[in-house]
């Protein structure tokens, strides 16, 4: 039963990724690019030297954090879009606090600024769990909206209060922040590359969030809130208390990545830091299944993409933006697949056909023996 | 419809179908005639469902042969089984709620889909004619949601009959019915069988014995009995059906005369549309006793046991429990006090369906000391937990780690029964508990519920089954719209006696009984 179930699941998630890699290839070839070159970039590329491999890591840092937030809160019952606008409150909020103490020493200032980053993004979140749990407000529509805001609240201050003077008097005016003091780095792990301690950091992080998911009391009523909201009442958790609760993480974790993108690879505030880590947290936390155990390994192959894109957009004339475009059927075909995963019948055709073919395999085998 | 000539016979021979690691169906021979009701019965995982899904086109069959008129066909959707005069009823109505019954029928009949143009009107004409012919009456213009249980369950068959079959499979078509609805289908489905074959599924022997002609059982995927209903006693029927003589235990008479341990008074609850549904019930349950509520559904019964268990806010009134008035009280707060529920709503408010049924198992306790250490879950006592309560109560699932969703309704049951008896608690609340249910499994928790009376545990019985409610209690209380008409010992009860009541007339054997009064009486102090 379990084998035959694999080798149905396995299938299906290969037909998705053939059918989602044919239709990429369709706009590839629309605009007028070669499909397998693009995709040979795209995937051998980044991996093809220590700088390549770094950069993925580097990219794939805040697509774990965030998705790992994301998982917490999906797990939960709750769909949080809102990551884009966590990462902006995180970055804000942590780059606020490594300035406000330039002479702080390491062992205060680096967790001091983690912790604001993570508090900011919580808290942005936990507006949207807020109204969730108390107004049943759909947490789709507020999260989105609080996106808008932080964007607005973000170009604000990184064109107003917190704008680097240096700027305003020597250079160009460019919208960003005053650099952070070095004691509030992420130490660098590879000599002569961007990877930094950032990393080690995620990989904790989804170590602890399988264990608060799977191992705790706390994980076992969020997850029962999410997977049975009826049920969870019925045996006496409060579901919406849990809803706050989620949302509070989730944002904490896109915080945390802000914050992690600021110390780590930006050393200050910049515009456009988030570059859709939000968004594309969603898409490796749905093709990771929501579980860490997948969302690494997620994180990491998406990471690929992101270089990829940029390495087809230097060596071909295809541009970086096909990404979203391959994200977007991604999502599309995971959506689509986890419908044929689900459906009885869809599988017992499955097996039927299955069952035709290898028989008749095995017929064409027998034959050629004799 | 079809140029075809309209069914007069269905022949099923030799059908296998094999699932991987399951023999659904093993070598079933089954035929049926026009003018004829054939009862398909067989407890849960028998290979009902599966059979018919195979006749309506679903599934297809390892090997074996079906023809209809005498002619082989071979169904590859249900449509191909419509073509050819063969209907279903589902047992969960395909119907959408917030559209009208002709409209209902429109989005299954191509023809009336012209271009641009749907024939509303055709519909309902067709529905008129349909429901004329066969005496079922059904409004074509009423909105699916306005409709009771009953009607929805005739507007399936007038909907089945107008989408052409003339052989019709009803899939326990009684499990959501009142009794009152249930008799009312029956003589109907009687007076239709003359012109039509129907196929019956149930495990409802009663009601295999008032309706059907022929009765064929299914036991692991196989048949095991084929005969003429009239010359079988349904304890006769049961036995083959469970492999083994079933006798539902009965309540042997009071022995013990418990303190009252649940007292609730005058309580005022409002349901779902914002009217007060409990209109000042008072009722009063003892310790080591089994207190049937019997009651036509929707008089108040799932709002009272809401109440009780705190998932539903009390308007006025109190449940006295333990010397606590417990009204509107937190879930968590009464569960502590030791009130345990067994939930109507068994799919999705008595376990979490994608859980396991070991972490089902200690939804109500995971924050107990005996399965969690410093906020962290004790695997080896859950698992451990859970394969006790699996030898002990029979669940009968692959491993304690399946997906509880994926059990049948009596393993669902038991699972939840097994979780609120383990508790220990001191009173139990079970609201339909054996409803959908096989007889095996029925008879084992009947019997569970027996042993818990003996134990001294208070159980207050909400069941619409007056079989079940007075083989099992001591005393029955009657509920009509949101009071208790009266309570009776339920030696002095009888099927008719609880059927007059039930309808809300006064009580024939003791006219102008004020007995009901009473408790609302001493709530006023």
């Amino acid at each position: 039963m379990n084998r035959n179930k694999i080798l149905y699941s396995g299938a299906i998630i290969l037909a998705v990724t053939l059918i989602a890699a044919l239709l990429v290839a369709l706009v590839l070839y629309s605009i007028g690019a070669s499909p397998l070159a693009t995709y040979k970039t795209i995937l051998t590329g980044p991996l093809s030297d220590l700088f390549g491999v770094t950069e993925v890591l580097v990219r794939s840092v805040p697509l774990m954090l965030v998705a790992l937030g994301i998982a917490i809160s999906f797990r939960s019952g709750i769909l949080n879009i809102g990551a884009e606008g966590q990462i902006q409150m995180g970055v804000i909020a942590s780059t606020a606090m490594a300035l406000a103490m330039p002479h702080a020493p390491k062992a205060i200032l680096l967790p001091a600024t983690m912790m604001a980053g993570a508090l900011a993004g919580a808290l942005w979140g936990g507006i949207a769990g807020w109204l969730k749990a108390k107004l049943q407000v759909n947490e789709i529509l507020s999260t989105v909206m609080l996106n808008y805001i932080a964007a607005q609240v973000y170009t604000f201050m990184l064109r107003g209060p917190m704008l680097d003077p240096n700027e305003l008097e020597t250079g160009s005016g460019t919208p960003q922040s005053m650099r952070l003091p070095e004691m509030a780095f992420l130490d660098t792990l590879v000599p002569g590359t961007r990877i930094h301690m950032g990393l080690i950091l995620a990989l904790v992080a989804a170590l602890l969030v399988w264990m608060l998911l799977w191992k705790t009391t706390l994980g076992y009523r969020m997850r029962t809130a999410g997977a049975g909201a009826k049920a969870a009442r019925y045996a006496g958790i409060p579901v919406e208390r849990y809803l706050i609760v989620a949302m509070l993480m989730a944002g904490g974790f896109a915080g945390l990545a802000g914050a992690v993108e600021v110390s780590g690879v930006h050393h200050r505030a910049i515009e456009g830091i988030s570059s859709g880590y939000g968004f594309a947290g969603i898409v490796v936390a749905l093709f990771g299944a929501l579980h860490p155990g997948g969302i690494v390994p997620s994180a990491v192959f998406f990471g690929i993409l992101l270089i990829g894109a940029d390495m087809t957009q230097r060596s071909a004339s295809v541009p970086a933006n096909m990404v979203l475009v391959l994200q977007g059927v991604i999502i599309l075909s995971i959506v689509s697949a986890q419908s044929f995963l689900r459906n009885p019948y869809a599988q017992e055709r499955f097996f039927r056909w299955f069952g035709r073919f290898s028989s008749s395999a095995r017929k064409a085998g027998k034959g050629a023996q004799s | 419809m079809t140029a075809l000539e309209p069914i007069s016979e269905l022949k099923l021979e030799g059908i296998t179908k094999r699932f991987p690691g399951v023999l659904a169906c093993d070598g079933i021979s089954l035929q049926v005639r026009r003018g004829e009701v054939l009862a398909l019965v067989g407890e849960n995982g028998a290979g009902k469902t599966t059979l018919m899904n195979i006749i309506m086109g679903l599934y297809r069959p390892d090997s074996g042969t079906i023809h209809v008129n005498g002619e082989e066909v071979h169904f590859h959707s249900p449509g191909d089984a419509y073509a050819r005069g063969i209907g279903m009823v589902h047992q969960h109505f395909m119907l959408v709620p917030n559209m009208t019954v002709a409209e209902n029928l429109a989005l299954g009949l191509k023809e009336l889909h012209h271009f641009m143009n749907l024939d509303i009107k055709g519909a309902a004409k067709r529905i008129r004619e349909v429901s004329e012919r066969y005496e079922l009456p059904v409004n074509p213009d009423a909105y699916i949601w306005q409709l009771s249980v009953g009607e929805q369950q005739r507007v399936e068959l007038v909907k089945t009959l107008c989408l052409g079959a003339r052989l019709l499979i009803l899939d326990e078509p009684t499990s959501a019915l009142t009794p009152q609805e249930t008799d009312d289908l029956i003589v109907r489905l009687q007076r239709m069988a003359s012109e039509l074959a129907i196929i019956f599924i149930s495990h409802k022997l009663n009601e295999v014995k008032a309706l059907s002609d022929r009765v064929s059982i299914l036991r692991h995927g196989a048949v095991v009995f084929n005969g003429q209903t009239a010359n079988h006693e349904p304890s006769e029927l049961a036995a083959l059906m469970t492999g083994h003589d079933v006798v539902l235990p009965r309540n042997e008479g009071s022995s013990i005369q418990g303190e009252p341990l649940l007292s609730v008074q005058n309580l005022c609850v409002r349901g779902d549309r914002g009217n007060l549904v409990l209109d000042g019930l008072s009722l009063e349950l003892r310790a080591g006793e089994v207190l049937g509520m019997a009651g036509v559904s929707g008089n108040g019964q799932r709002e009272f046991a809401d109440a009780l268990a705190g998932l539903r806010p009390v308007e006025s009134g109190q449940i006295l429990f333990g010397g606590k008035d417990l009204a509107n009280r937190t879930p968590r707060e009464i569960i502590h006090a030791g009130m345990g529920y067994v939930p109507e709503d068994r799919q999705t408010e008595g376990i979490v369906p994608s859980f396991s049924v070991k972490d089902n198992l200690i939804l109500k306790d995971f924050a107990e000391p005996r399965f969690s250490k410093m906020a962290f879950l004790r695997k080896k006592e859950i698992d451990s937990n859970a394969e006790a309560l699996k030898e002990r109560f029979d669940i009968r699932c692959p491993s304690t780690s399946t997906a509880t969703g994926s059990l049948s309704g009596g393993n669902i049951q038991k699972v939840i029964l097994a979780r609120e008896i383990s508790r220990g608690p001191k009173a139990l609340v079970a609201v339909y508990p054996t409803r959908g249910i096989d007889m095996g499994a029925q008879e084992f928790i009947h019997e569970q519920l027996l042993a818990r009376r003996r134990e001294g545990i208070g159980i207050l019985l909400i069941s619409e089954e007056l079989e079940e409610v007075m083989n099992l209690s001591d005393r029955i209380a009657v509920i009509y719209k949101g009071k208790i008409l009266k309570v009776l010992p339920a030696v002095e009860a009888t099927r008719e006696r609880l059927g007059i009541l039930m309808a809300g007339l006064a009580d024939p054997d003791t006219p102008g009984d004020a007995q009901a009064e009473v408790p609302a009486g001493v709530a006023h102090e």
